[in-house]
């Protein structure tokens, strides 16, 4: 695949660890925090963490749309979705996310009619397919996503649909960034931007954190190779006494982002001034709602869910993992209450988030994994790491 | 899981006669219709590459861009497979 | 170190030095000791309603199993849950399996859940290392169904039946509700015969083994998936449906009798019984796909598996559609491929011979079998890091077989 394998490359990879090695200064220690979940997927997926050396390491943060839900809006949804006649939509990654009561999945078993969709356009079709029924698109994600649903309700609109609604969960990132940098308890050397909330908003907004903060960002694409290219940018920028925002990723991002898709974010949706995620807690116009002129889409408007405020559960470390502060297996109940098969918060849940990718990919890693363990046909063993 | 924070490159290869906003992408070997109206701007035609995300296509790959990202990469491996070898050379007595 | 390790938060020990990024650097391997503990513990079916999790072939349906099936029927032959129990009668060796088909849509590029239900039922007999004889066909059919549609499926299921060497000798046919089924489910039960002295199992990997496959894994998962229509993605791609007994036969006379290869598993005695010669086991590598296989095998034989991404066969259109959609192909479903676990003198046989045939042109090492960590499949990724391939959960794939 194009674009894709030969930013695989293990040879590549060695040679850039190589490198990577060579930039960190003798007795230093650094902590970069990858923003994306999807960066944080990638990282676990393909072992990248074997070709960083132990003074680098990789603090997962916030950017998972699916873990900084708060439980009340996944219950605001299943109350929007008991409703007469109502066919949610979803993308797949919120289907198993806990509530207060379960999970849409759960919900379905009690006779819900939660569907999952790869698009919201696919829920525009749905709505068409039932015009008998009241369909919602369950719209989630940070400005990457945010886009796609406001074409998708100026489409409904353009096309009169009346049983189309969507309920707005869309978050920000900079204020989030912006929250965990305020943060005490967090140290952080630098960070692996979100690439593709930037091609949307652009390289510009980051400027505040080499500015306000004192640390470097770079743009960075999704495939690993990008990621160990991107922790190489940092630390060269560390050696050199730079402190920028640098664009890894320059092959899809754009320094000033894609206008035409921020004029369709901003025609049908406007700040919210004040939205609750989960770890984070309240901030501030860090998300969106949907515009007045286009209130007839706006599930929030026609469904009124009763936007309870619902506390984690008490064991559920989630807010700590999302900001950094600890890591997956520093969590009280990680692995053991907390499973990807019974999790308690959605940071074990989501394909993204840092406890599942965690769990799922990496849980052996730092076990020495035994002389025998090279594979069949092939003289590359894995990389034996002890540190017992 | 249908995962949802992704961004896949795809290859455009026909543009809808009846809708200029809708666009065929190959992403190795298999096809979908996507939404290419958030590149209006500057429209992609066949040929054209383009990064997918829940059914729009979010940006266009500039793939001068990509080759120039490219040969830094392969440089450094070039570069460190050179240094291998001298080492290798160097301690052979 | 970390950033909590840097303030001496909790439980920060101040780590055993090294590489203190995992969880081992910090007082030993604590929490992985604890979370592997929570691990071996029998799951708790603490659903109150089946969700969909419960059919997807991943944690979840193996918990449901565990809590209300065996815990109700058990008995030494249920309990090992093989594809088919296997047992005495009279003076014959037989293998008996049953499966249920429910999949949509009816008709898919490659075929239909006609050819599924022979196929399948099949598959599990011959990984069982029999030799299929009878099968028995119960079908469901939904009122309003079209006959000519029913027709295709049985004229299907006849097709396939002659292909694998086999006869529907009984059946049943019930008719529910509209509304009640989706056009036909079709429940298929097989026996065979098996070799008085043959013992296959999931079990019997030793280290040293080697893991093969017979050919590009996911083809049938993700035809099937685009076949719905649901996703409008499309490719040239057909469902791998086919019967396994030509290469599982194959197989057992390649890697020939035991006698040939008694060096394995004759001193740890962790079983009475070798193995066919250098074959240890065969399982078709159906829902949950390859990955669910390989777990299987790791725990029921207490044995690591390790996987080279690089060596794993994946059509390039099923790779697409996996990039797309955020799958992995470990997890898809095939039909008519099959994963064996071989000794590692045998393993150049059993390539050969599965390569002679055409359904296994396709056939490649993908991994071999190591003492640690047991319980667990490995994955050397074509990125040269490694990570873990574990049991599925819950995934809602939607039904394809």
């Amino acid at each position: 695949m194009r674009f894709v394998d030969e930013y695989r490359d293990a040879g590549t990879a060695r040679a850039l660890s190589a490198r990577i090695a060579g930039l960190c200064e003798p007795g230093r220690d650094y902590a970069f925090m990858e923003v994306c979940g999807g960066h944080t997927h990638t990282i676990y997926k393909h072992g990248l963490e074997d070709h960083l050396p132990p003074a680098v390491s990789l603090v997962h943060g916030p950017g998972c749309p699916v873990c900084v839900i708060p439980m009340g809006r996944v219950d605001d949804a299943m109350h929007i979705a008991r409703q007469d006649g109502v066919i949610m939509t979803s993308f797949g990654d919120m289907m198993r996310v806990p509530g207060s009561h379960g999970s849409f999945f759960d919900a379905n078993a009690e006779g819900t009619d939660i569907r999952m969709v790869y698009s919201p356009l696919d829920s525009l079709k749905i709505a068409r397919a039932n015009p008998d029924r009241r369909v919602v698109f369950m719209a989630i994600g940070f400005e990457t996503t945010t886009p796609s649903t406001a074409m998708t309700v100026r489409r409904a609109a353009q096309e009169g649909l009346r049983n189309f609604s969507i309920f707005c969960n869309h978050i920000t990132i900079v204020p989030a960034l912006r929250a965990i940098l305020d943060s005490p308890d967090v140290r952080l050397d630098g960070f692996v931007g979100p690439g593709h909330v930037s091609t949307v908003i652009g390289c510009r907004p980051y400027d505040f954190i080499p500015r306000d903060y004192g640390r470097p960002l770079v743009v960075s694409g999704f495939e690993p190779l990008d990621i160990l290219q991107s922790i190489h940018h940092l630390l060269r920028q560390l050696r050199d006494g730079r402190c920028e925002v640098e664009n890894q990723y320059t092959r899809v991002v754009a320094a000033e982002g894609n206008p035409v898709a921020l004029a369709a974010i901003d025609e049908v949706l406007e700040p919210r001034a004040d939205f609750e995620w989960r770890g984070l807690g309240r901030i501030p116009w860090s998300a969106m709602q949907v515009r007045e002129r286009y209130a007839a889409f706006d599930a929030e408007r026609i469904f009124a869910p009763p936007g309870a405020r619902v506390e984690d559960p008490k064991a559920c470390q989630c807010g700590e993992v999302l900001t950094g502060v600890i890591k997956p297996w520093e969590c009280k109940v990680f692995g053991t209450g907390c499973t990807p098969e019974t999790p308690i918060g959605a940071c074990m849940v989501s394909p993204e988030g840092a406890c599942a990718a965690f769990y799922n990919f990496g849980r052996l890693r730092h076990r020495t994994l035994g002389a025998e363990s090279g594979s069949a046909g092939n003289a590359k063993a894995p990389k034996a790491v002890s540190t017992a | 899981m249908i995962r949802m924070c992704l961004g896949i490159p795809g290859e455009i290869v026909a543009i809808r006669p009846d809708n200029p906003d809708i666009a065929t992408v190959d992403v190795s070997g298999v096809r979908r219709a996507i939404n290419i109206g958030l590149l209006d701007a500057c429209p992609p035609g066949p040929g054209d590459w383009v990064l997918i995300h829940v059914g729009f296509a979010l940006s266009r790959i500039d793939e001068a861009e990509a080759q120039a990202a490219m040969e830094f990469l392969t440089s450094i491996g070039r570069a460190y497979d050179d240094e291998l070898a001298a080492l290798r050379a160097s301690s052979i007595d | 170190m970390t950033a909590a390790a840097q303030r001496g938060g909790a439980g920060g020990t101040g780590g055993a030095g090294g590489g203190a990024r995992g969880p081992g650097g910090r007082g030993g391997a604590g929490v992985l000791d604890r979370v592997e503990a929570a691990r071996r513990r029998r799951p708790k079916l603490r659903d109150t309603h089946i969700t969909s999790a419960h059919g997807a072939g991943g944690k979840a349906t193996a918990t449901l199993i565990d809590a209300v099936f065996l815990e109700a029927l058990r008995n030494p032959l249920l309990e090992p849950l093989e594809d088919a129990a296997v047992f005495t009668a009279g003076a014959e060796r037989l293998a008996l399996t049953t499966d249920s088909f429910v999949v949509t849509p009816l008709f898919f590029p490659g075929g239909s859940i006609g050819d599924l239900a022979v196929n399948g039922t099949v598959n599990d007999l011959a990984v069982a290392g029999a030799r299929p004889l009878h099968l028995a066909c119960a079908v469901i059919l939904e009122e309003g169904m079209d006959v000519e549609e029913l027709r295709r499926i049985v004229g299907d299921l006849a097709g396939a039946a002659a292909r694998a060497g086999v006869s529907v000798v009984t059946g049943d046919t019930k008719v529910v509700q509209r509304g009640r089924a989706d056009g036909c489910y079709i429940t298929t039960t097989g026996v065979g015969l098996v070799d008085p002295d043959l013992h296959l199992g999931a079990s019997m990997a030793r280290p040293g083994d080697v893991v093969l496959v017979t050919g590009p894994i996911g083809d049938h998962g993700i035809t099937v998936l685009l076949a719905r229509g649901e996703l409008d993605i499309s490719a040239d791609l057909r469902s791998d449906t086919a019967p396994l007994t030509g290469l599982a036969a194959r197989l057992l006379t390649a890697t020939g009798p035991r006698s040939d290869h008694s060096r394995h598993g004759e001193h740890d005695g962790r079983s009475e019984h070798r193995g066919h010669g250098g074959l240890r086991a065969m399982r078709d590598a159906t829902r949950g796909g390859v990955a669910t296989i390989l777990n299987e095998v790791a725990r029921a034989s207490g044995v690591g598996v390790v996987v080279d991404e690089d060596a794993v066969p994946v059509r390039t259109e099923v790779r697409g559609a996996c990039e797309l959609l955020g799958l992995d192909p470990l997890y898809v479903a095939c039909e008519g491929r099959m994963v064996a676990v071989v000794a590692p003198e045998a393993a150049d046989a059993a390539l050969a011979a599965l390569r002679a045939d055409p359904l296994g042109a396709g056939a490649a090492v993908i991994g071999r079998v190591v003492d640690e960590p047991p319980g667990t499949v490995l994955l050397n990724t074509t990125f040269g890091g490694t990570r873990i391939v574990d049991l599925l959960v819950g995934d809602p794939l939607p039904r394809i077989c």
